[in-house]
Order: structure tokens, then C-alpha cells, then sequence
């Protein structure tokens, strides 16, 4: 029952969600660190605003860890060629992301003006600049990469840093951003009180419609602009993960073929549309708890709409496209996605407990009240 | 191209040092944390939940940059050695998923509570929550050195031609690994000497300026006997004993003792001496009769393999490596004849040999003598830097044994403090524990070279096909950074251990009683 084939779909779906757990966790703290300089107009209401997100960012940061540590063993020469192929790309992200844990704990260690500032605005590129890149890296992959394989499996890379940046790939950056700094103001709606709450709300009406076009935008331009892959022949579903053995065309419109096929995976496209204007309508209303959910399904409808799409292509070779990565050609054996799934099946369920417990815990908005007493030990 | 392999090498060996000038504070902090908390919670006593808390405050701001530069780890195998992350992502990459699924996860969700949950959570939830803390780093650390021993000892695998990769066959098999087994129980406990020194050695500074002194005596005490029980199992349980399996590690063993020629058991062991790569001898050497033999086999009569004997075997696997990279070129262009296939499966043992041909001759199977003999002089590392950070290492151990010694005694006759010129020997020890995990660390990595998974993939073999200009530019922006990063965290580690209890702003303690009193 449980053949390679499957455990094969099964770790594009395990994948899939451990990148939901990092857009709908890390998308609300990263939201966070790109409002901070703006949102917080003093020392006090920038520290509110760090303090909504201390407890929690650095268990959220384990769900991109663990998504990139999952890929490296699952798909392991997709980690390989898409970590050097997008060398400078994941060196700037890398060196983005440096500056959270530290910024994070080191910012209220002393009480300097300028230090502070400095750690705020480092707090602010570490949350901002990683977003934008993920969107860029999506929007290429939506496109194909242009990579090569030898003999030997060994890939490079035959682009440029700037053929990464090209007018749809920014737009879906712009676009990914959009929904990380949606998550962040229903985040802080939910979070925090009085004034920073009405900020956060105001914020929230923007972003919503902002992001529902940026995601309309980007599917009209995949339908009339993007071309998609298809494979035109495939060896054995369960035979042996070797990329070079099938072969693969560029299509118009096939990024599309999957919701003929499967018409309920329509739901996450009409879902990705629906939901922002949840968001809009929740926040107008004050239902903070509503904005936040909706908009957590916002970033889980917008994942999977690029998943079906790009189904079962994970990275597309725009050079050759007989030589891309599929679900089905491209994965670790038979034994280590079975041993990963047993590892999963357990610690995952007990991830989901503990980390919900620790949410429940923290609970509660966090004001000034809440500042004043804890001075010493807050961030 | 050979920059590129040395440029790859040089960053990956600065950012993984780096890294673990964090992790062994991280991994033996995290456990005194927990014995404070305890006390805490069993005595109700004020002092312990304060030692928690303000351990706790420098513990946080060594686990940020250790979260920092573990980041530049879990990239670089991708970004930097993409050809290692494809031919043995399949084995490699499971230990480090499982390591975020058990372990990562744990300690960065609990860490997060336990900064923030002492008014949110009960006293026992606190407390397991700080206890959660501690395992999860200790199993992190287990994952990641499951992966790094399948790295000197790759049990449980086999190449698979049709993916032109290594594939698992056991997990088990490396899970068991002896050598990861050994090198967890030696890294973790050497992680909690370094927890122990670093608490010992800034409690006798207090002691020595005669601050804070029932906070100080307390947390000395505790780091004492925690340190005490640490350096005992990392010098016990050392690594040694995970250097009789595999070939690499025979080399690794070979290499730390310059042991040339392979002499009659037991061998003697070199205390010290000028290792001769050229002449293949060891000059000025003193010797210690039987020593190495009886430490290195535990017995009196299992020889130790020198290093002429061991690449006159690398000699034969070379050659051996060319058969099985010709008859793997035939089954690539299509020949799956029975004949072909015996004949690869016979020598693909050896297939890793053949490769080592590489940077020598690219077609491997066209090698000629000269080139054969060179690879087999570069089948072994330089032993000279092995030899000595080796004996860096052990001469650091043994002072830090005899440190910790002492000061259990003077915590079990209840003289702490009562003598100056320990607590000044022990406050400028400080550095040991890093000097000897640095070197340690050195040893078991250089000592690897040429190989990056031994006996199956040359380092030269892994990295990404990227240009050297690449690589020297984030090496410079890496750099600048980590620069940057540790003179932050020096500064505020230095001024936040000065003022000590005091950062807490209970009221209780030194600078704040100065204050008041001024104030009066």
C-alpha cells in the first residue's frame, strides 16, 4: 500500500507544511521587525512591540530550519543546486537573518539611544530583506532556473545574481511581503492595545486589498505571461530518483493543467482572493481574533496555490527541461523517507502540542502596564 | 578550481569554529541552569531562583549568537559543498531534519518560556520547562554528531549507481555508529566543562572582590561539582577509543601520535616531537614505552597501524578505485552486462579511492604512476598541526582536571574562597576549555583530510560548481560580521559578568546596596 510513489507525495505534502508553519509563525514575526521602526514611535511602544514576539520568534525561526533540513533530506539536490545556484541570493538572506536573535536579545541589554536604534533598524532588514528574497526565489522557480546537470549529477548554475531579479520574480517578492506584513499588523491588532492597536488596524485595511491584487496580479501575469513545464514521460513512478531519466517540455498554460485535472485544488486560488477581504472585513470591525486567522489562511491559500500549481515540478531547469527536479525524481530513497516519515509522525504532533501550549501561555495583550513591571526582564 | 576547494574549506572551517565557540557554553550552562532551578524549587530558597536568573541572563545572550552562526552551518552545505549535499544528502540530511523535529524545536520553544514564562507559568512548569531546555540541546547535539560520525565512519550505506549517490541501507547502523557514539559523549561532556568553567571562573572573580559572597560560594560550588563530573567523562569516555574502526580513523590515530612505521604491540607513545611529513619520521622524539598500545587498543598485544603501512593499503584501493570508476563509466553509457556489474561491485568499495585521483588526473582511469603515488602521498592529512593541537588539547584537559580537583575539594571541606591564588588561577583558566574543544575539534577534522566523508568522497570532490570570487567574497562580508558579532557579545558578557547579581535590580545585591547606601 505504502510504496516509494507514495512516500514520495507524502514528503512534498510534509514540506508544503512545514513551509506553512514558517509562513504563518515567521510571517507574523517578521511582519513584526518590518513595522517596528515605523509602527513604534518611542523607546516604550517599540519595546511592545519586540515584547509581543519575544516568547515565541525563536521557536517560529525552527519551522524554517527545519523546512530547509527537511529539504536537504528529502530532495537533497534540489537543497544542492538551489543553495549555490542562488548563491548571493542566500548569502545576503543568510547575513539578513543574522541580525534577529542578536537584535532580539541584545537590543534592550542597554539603554542607549542610538544603540537601540541601530539594533531596531538591524531587527528591520533581518525581517524585511529575508521575505522579499523568498518571494524572488518563488517567482523564479514559477519561471524555471537556469541550471544544467552532468554525468555525474553535479548542477550549476549558468544565470546571474540579476537574472534572479527580473519584473515578475520582484513582483512576487513585493507581493510576498505584502503578506508577511498583513500577518504582523493582524498579529499586533490581536497583541497589543489602545493606539499601537489602531495603528496595527489601520495598517491591516491597507495591506489587505494591497495583497489580494499583488496575488490577482501575479496569477493573470502566470496565465498570460509565464510559461509552465510538463513531463512527457516518466520511467517508473517507483523506480529510481535519478533526474536525467525522463523527459520534459515547456507549456503554455501548464501551470494550470493541475486545477482541470483536480478541480478541487481550485479552492486554494478562489481561497487566496477570498480571504484577504476577511481580513479587511474582521479588522473594520475590531474582531482581532478573525483578522488573525483569516489572515493565517491567507498565507496557507497562497502556498498551496504555488504547490498545485508547480506540481510535481519543485525546481524547473529553463536551460534543459528534461533535467528538472520533480517530486518524483529528485527524492531521497525509499529508506530515508520511510524513516523520516516514522520521525515526523512522531515529533511533529508533539511540535504542534508543546508549541500551542507555550502560545497559550503567553496569551494576552501586552501594554504599558505590562512594560513598566517587567523593566528588567523584557526585551 | 583547487582555490575554490581551499577557499570552500577555509570558510566552512572559520564559521564551524565559530560556531563552537557558543554551543559548548549553551550545552553546559543550559544543565547548571536546570541543578539551580531545582534547588530552587526544592528549597523555596530566593538566592537559587536569582543564581537562575541571572546565569539564565548571560546563557541568553551566548544562545543568540549560537542560534546566529548555526544558520551559517545549515546553509553552507547547500551554498558551498552542493556536490557533498546531493552524493550523501540521502544519509546526511536525515540525522539534521531529525535533529529540528526533536530537538531544535524543544530547546528554541522552551528557551523562549523560559525567559519569559516565570510570571505566566507555575513553579514546576518553570522548572521543566528550563530541564526541556537542557535536553533539547544535549539531543541536538547528539543528531549532529550522529551525522558528523557517519562522516568519519560512514556505516549503513552503499552507492546506488542508477542515482549516482549514496544511498542508507541501515538506520540503525548509523544511529549505533560507534565513532558518533563515543564523539557525543566525549563533545557533550567537554561542552558541560566549558558550562562549568565559565560559572566557576566569574564566581571567583565575586569571591575575589569579595562581592556578592552567598551568590558566588553557591554557584561555585555547583559548577564545581558539575565540572568535575564533566571533565571525568570527557577524559574517561575520550574519544580514543573510537579510532580502531575505519580506515580514516586509523589514520586520525596514526596522525596524533606520528607513528610512522607500524611498531610491535604495545607501541610506545611520543610525548612530544618534530613530526617529518617529507622524511616520514618523527624527529627529537620521546617516547613512553607501551603507553599508546595499552590507551589506543586497551590491550597489550593489537598493534597500532603506522602510516607507511596504511598508505601502502590506500596504494592498493587506488588502483583499485580506477576499476571501479571505468566499469561505473561503462554502466553509465548503457553496459548493465552481468560481467560489468561483477566486476564494479567487487572493487565499488573502493570507488571513494579512485576519486581521491581527481585533482590529478580528471579522467581518473588514464592516471599514471606519478600521479598515483601523489595521490597516495596526499592520502593521509599534514601531522604535524594534528600532532601538536592533539597535545594542546590533552596538556588543557589535565589542568582543567586538576583545577576542578581542587576546587570540589575546597567546595566538599567548605573553603571556597578561602584561597586567593586558586581563584585567580582558576579566573584566567577561563579560556582552557575553548582552547582544548577548539583543538579537539581541529584534530577530528583536519585529521579527515583528504577525505570529506571518509573513504567515499574527497573534500575536492564536494564543493559547488560557484566561482571562487564568490566564495572569497562572502568569506570577507562573513567575516566582517562575526568581527563585529563577537566584540559585541565580549562587551556585553564582560559588563553584565562584572556587575553581576546586581543586573537583576532586586535590590539585594552589590551595586544596588552601594546605591542606596549612597543615597542615604
Amino acid at each position: 500500500m505504502f510504496d516509494y510513489e507514495t512516500f514520495k507525495v507524502l514528503w512534498w505534502l510534509i514540506i508544503s507544511i512545514l513551509l506553512i508553519g514558517f509562513v504563518i509563525t515567521e510571517g507574523f514575526d517578521m511582519g513584526v521587525g518590518t513595522l517596528l521602526p515605523f509602527m513604534g514611535k518611542t523607546d516604550d511602544e517599540r519595546r511592545i512591540l519586540i515584547n509581543t514576539i519575544a516568547p515565541h520568534w525563536e521557536g517560529n525561526q525552527v519551522w524554517f530550519v527545519l523546512a530547509a533540513g527537511a529539504i536537504f533530506a528529502a530532495w537533497p539536490s534540489v537543497y544542492a543546486t538551489a543553495f549555490s545556484g542562488f548563491y548571493i541570493a542566500m548569502m545576503i538572506t543568510l547575513m539578513a537573518l543574522f541580525f534577529r536573535p542578536v537584535g532580539f536579545d541584545y537590543r534592550s541589554k542597554i539603554q542607549d539611544k542610538r544603540w537601540r536604534s541601530g539594533w531596531d533598524w538591524g531587527i528591520f532588514i533581518g525581517s524585511t530583506v529575508p521575505p522579499i528574497i523568498f518571494g524572488v526565489a518563488f517567482g523564479n522557480l514559477l519561471q524555471g532556473v537556469p541550471y544544467v546537470l552532468d554525468n555525474f549529477l553535479r548542477s550549476t548554475y549558468v544565470g546571474t545574481f540579476f537574472g534572479l531579479l527580473n519584473p515578475f520574480a520582484l513582483l512576487v517578492g513585493v507581493f510576498s511581503l505584502s503578506l508577511f506584513v498583513l500577518q504582523g499588523t493582524t498579529w499586533l491588532q490581536m497583541k497589543t492595545e489602545n493606539e499601537l492597536r489602531a495603528r496595527a488596524r489601520l495598517i491591516s485595511l491597507i495591506c489587505a486589498p494591497l495583497t489580494l491584487v499583488l496575488f490577482a496580479l501575479a496569477g493573470l501575469w502566470v496565465y498570460w505571461g509565464i510559461n509552465g513545464y510538463v513531463i512527457t514521460a516518466l520511467p517508473d513512478l517507483n523506480g529510481p530518483s535519478n533526474p536525467l531519466l525522463k523527459t520534459a517540455v515547456v507549456q503554455h498554460g501548464a501551470w494550470f493543467l493541475n486545477y482541470e485535472k483536480y478541480p478541487l485544488t481550485q479552492i486554494a486560488p478562489v481561497a487566496g482572493l477570498v480571504l484577504p477581504v476577511g481580513v479587511w472585513i474582521a479588522s473594520k470591525f475590531n474582531r482581532s481574533g478573525f483578522a488573525f486567522i483569516a489572515s493565517s489562511l491567507t498565507q496557507v491559500a497562497v502556498l498551496l496555490t504555488f504547490a498545485f500549481s508547480t506540481f510535481p515540478f519543485i525546481m524547473a531547469s529553463s536551460i534543459n527541461p528534461n533535467m528538472s527536479f520533480t517530486v518524483w525524481d529528485s527524492v531521497s530513497s525509499d529508506l530515508t523517507l520511510k524513516v523520516m516519515t516514522v520521525a515526523t509522525i512522531i515529533f511533529l504532533p508533539l511540535i504542534l502540542i508543546y508549541t500551542s501550549w507555550g502560545y497559550f501561555k503567553m496569551h494576552g495583550r501586552i501594554g504599558k502596564d505590562f512594560m513598566a513591571k517587567n523593566k528588567h526582564s523584557a526585551y | 578550481m583547487d582555490h575554490l576547494v581551499d577557499l570552500s574549506r577555509f570558510q566552512f572551517a572559520m564559521t564551524a569554529m565559530y560556531h563552537f565557540l557558543f554551543v559548548p557554553l549553551t550545552l553546559g550552562l543550559a544543565w547548571i541552569l536546570a541543578i539551580m532551578e531545582s534547588l530552587y524549587v526544592m528549597t523555596n530558597k530566593q538566592v537559587y531562583k536569582d543564581m537562575t536568573k541571572f546565569w539564565g541572563k548571560l546563557f541568553g545572550i551566548n544562545f543568540a549568537l549560537g542560534v546566529t552562526t548555526g544558520l551559517t552551518m545549515e546553509f553552507q552545505f547547500g551554498t558551498n559543498w552542493a556536490y557533498y549535499s546531493h552524493y550523501v544528502g540521502d544519509i546526511f540530511g536525515a540525522p539534521l531534519a531529525i535533529e529540528g523535529m526533536m530537538a531544535f524545536f524543544l530547546e528554541s520553544t522552551f528557551v523562549g518560556l523560559f525567559f519569559f514564562g516565570w510570571d505566566r507559568l507555575t513553579r514546576v512548569q518553570h522548572l521543566a520547562t528550563t530541564w526541556l531546555v537542557a535536553l533539547g540541546t544535549s539531543l541536538s547535539a547528539l543528531w549532529i554528531l550522529i551525522a558528523n560520525g557517519w562522516m568519519q565512519n560512514p556505516v549503513g550505506s552503499a552507492f546506488n549507481y542508477q542515482t549516482m549517490r549514496m544511498e542508507m541501507t541501515s538506520f540503525t547502523d548509523i544511529l549505533f555508529n560507534p565513532v558518533a557514539q563515543v564523539k557525543f559523549v566525549h563533545t557533550v561532556s567537554s561542552g558541560y566543562v566549558a558550562g562549568a568553567m565559565f560559572v566557576l571562573a566569574i564566581s571567583s572573580y565575586y569571591l575575589l572582590k569579595g562581592r556578592d559572597l552567598g551568590f558566588a560560594k553557591r554557584s561555585f560550588a555547583i559548577a564545581a561539582a558539575f565540572g568535575l563530573a564533566g571533565i571525568g567523562s570527557t577524559i574517561i569516555l575520550g574519544d580514543e577509543s573510537g579510532y580502531e574502526v575505519g580506515d580514516v580513523q586509523k589514520v586520525k590515530l596514526a596522525a596524533i601520535e606520528s607513528e610512522w612505521q607500524t611498531h610491535p604491540a604495545p607501541a610506545s607513545f611520543t610525548l612530544i616531537g618534530v613530526p617529518n611529513q617529507t622524511k616520514e619520521r618523527t624527529d627529537y622524539a620521546i617516547k613512553i614505552p607501551y603507553a599508546l598500545g595499552i590507551i589506543a587498543t586497551r590491550s597489550f598485544d593489537q598493534k597500532v597501524t603506522g602510516l607507511q603501512d596504511l598508505m601502502k593499503s590506500h596504494e592498493k584501493r587506488i588502483r583499485n578505485g580506477m576499476i571501479a570508476y571505468r566499469e561505473l563509466q561503462k554502466i553509465r553509457d548503457g553496459d548493465k552486462s552481468a560481467r560489468t556489474m561483477a566486476a564494479f561491485n567487487k572493487v565499488k568499495k573502493d570507488l571513494g579511492y579512485g576519486l581521491l585521483l581527481k585533482p590529478y588526473a580528471p579522467n581518473v582511469v588514464d592516471a599514471t604512476e606519478a600521479q598515483i603515488q601523489q595521490a597516495v602521498k596526499h592520502s593521509i592529512p599534514h601531522v604535524a598541526p594534528i600532532f601538536y593541537s592533539f597535545r594542546i588539547m590533552v596538556a588543557c584537559g589535565v589542568i582543567i582536571l586538576l583545577i576542578f580537583l581542587f576546587a570540589f575539594y575546597q567546595s566538599a571541606r567548605q573553603r571556597i574562597g578561602k584561597n586567593k591564588l586558586f581563584l585567580r588561577i582558576v579566573l584566567y583558566s577561563l579560556p582552557l576549555p575553548w582552547i582544548a574543544i577548539e583543538t579537539g575539534w581541529f584534530v577530528a577534522e583536519y585529521g579527515r583530510q583528504p577525505w570529506a566523508i571518509a573513504e567515499i568522497l574527497p573534500t575536492s570532490m564536494g564543493v559547488s560548481t560557484i566561482s571562487s570570487a564568490h566564495v572569497i567574497s562572502s568569506i570577507i562580508a562573513i567575516a566582517s560580521f562575526y568581527t563585529i558579532l563577537l566584540i559585541i557579545e565580549m562587551f556585553l558578557m564582560f559588563r553584565f559578568a562584572r556587575l553581576g547579581p546586581s543586573s537583576l535590580k532586586t535590590g539585594k545585591y552589590h551595586f544596588e546596596k552601594l546605591e542606596s547606601k549612597q543615597g542615604e
